[in-house]
């Protein structure tokens, strides 16, 4: 039985683990997207994607669409982590930090919201 | 008597390089590491665009097809493939670092090449592959 008060062996447990959750997700969101834009510039460049009536029937195939999803979703997610750490490296005063994050984080997830529905939107469409 | 702090007056990072600090190629690919990912940052932007003119229909998208078909679009898509390779070829240098390996300066070289020569012929295999097919 231990003498330390639960305060004490709460402390002693280091963090909520939390602590390499940027680092962890800056990782999975990378090792996904080896093969999906190898996917991407495969198919970007075997496909003639500037034609309208082709890039619709592309997205409309189910496994496209959401290949494409995941690929938006870990991209914009592996840019939001990645813009945040050069902006903390390189941006000395606070204010201005914190507010170019929240900027760069608002933008960047709603360029994917967009990303993400034009593809729903195509590939659910009539 | 206040003196300013000797500290205020040191370089700091990235504006070391150069005149206090000689380039090298580890360094270099570095610095081009992030540079090649803030630009593909903002291309995400392009990327949305591109979508999301499909989704609003075919006059939208014959818009953005004729930017990005342009001479200025072609060269911007062709600095956007080499930006993809290059920050996903040594994207996977930095996951195998991140395992413990490869830090030995002559592996760090070796690596450093390949990332250098595998971006560029994927980027012309790219090019090669849309214009052929």
């Amino acid at each position: 039985m231990s003498l330390r008060s639960p305060l004490s062996q709460a402390r002693g447990l280091g963090s909520a683990k939390e602590g390499v959750g940027h680092w962890w997700m800056q990782r999975m969101t990378a090792i996904a997207l080896i093969p999906l834009s190898l996917w991407f510039v495969f198919s970007v460049a075997r496909f003639p994607l500037l034609d309208y009536a082709t890039m619709i029937a592309w997205i409309k195939s189910p496994l496209v669409a959401v290949a494409l999803v995941l690929y938006f979703a870990a991209m914009f997610y592996h840019a939001a982590l990645g813009v945040q750490v050069v902006i903390e490296d390189y941006v000395g005063n606070e204010g201005v930090k914190l507010v170019s994050i929240v900027l760069s984080k608002f933008a960047l997830f709603a360029f994917g919201a967009a990303a993400v529905f034009a593809v729903l939107k195509i590939a659910l469409g009539a | 008597m206040s003196v300013k702090p000797a500290t205020s007056n040191r370089p700091l990072s990235p504006f070391m390089i150069g005149p206090y600090y000689r380039p090298q190629l580890t360094s270099m690919l570095s610095i081009t590491h992030r540079l090649t990912g803030l630009a593909l940052a903002f291309g995400t932007i392009f990327l949305a665009a591109w979508v999301t003119a499909a989704a609003t229909g075919p006059d939208a998208f014959g818009t953005f097809s004729a930017i990005a078909g342009s001479i200025v679009g072609k060269i911007l898509l062709f600095a956007y493939t080499w930006a993809l390779t290059y920050h996903l070829c040594n994207g996977i240098r930095h996951l195998v670092w991140d395992t413990g390996r490869g830090f030995e300066l002559k592996a760090a070289y070796t690596s450093g090449y390949t990332v250098v020569g595998a971006s560029i012929v994927l980027t012309v295999l790219t090019w090669v592959a849309a214009f052929a097919l």
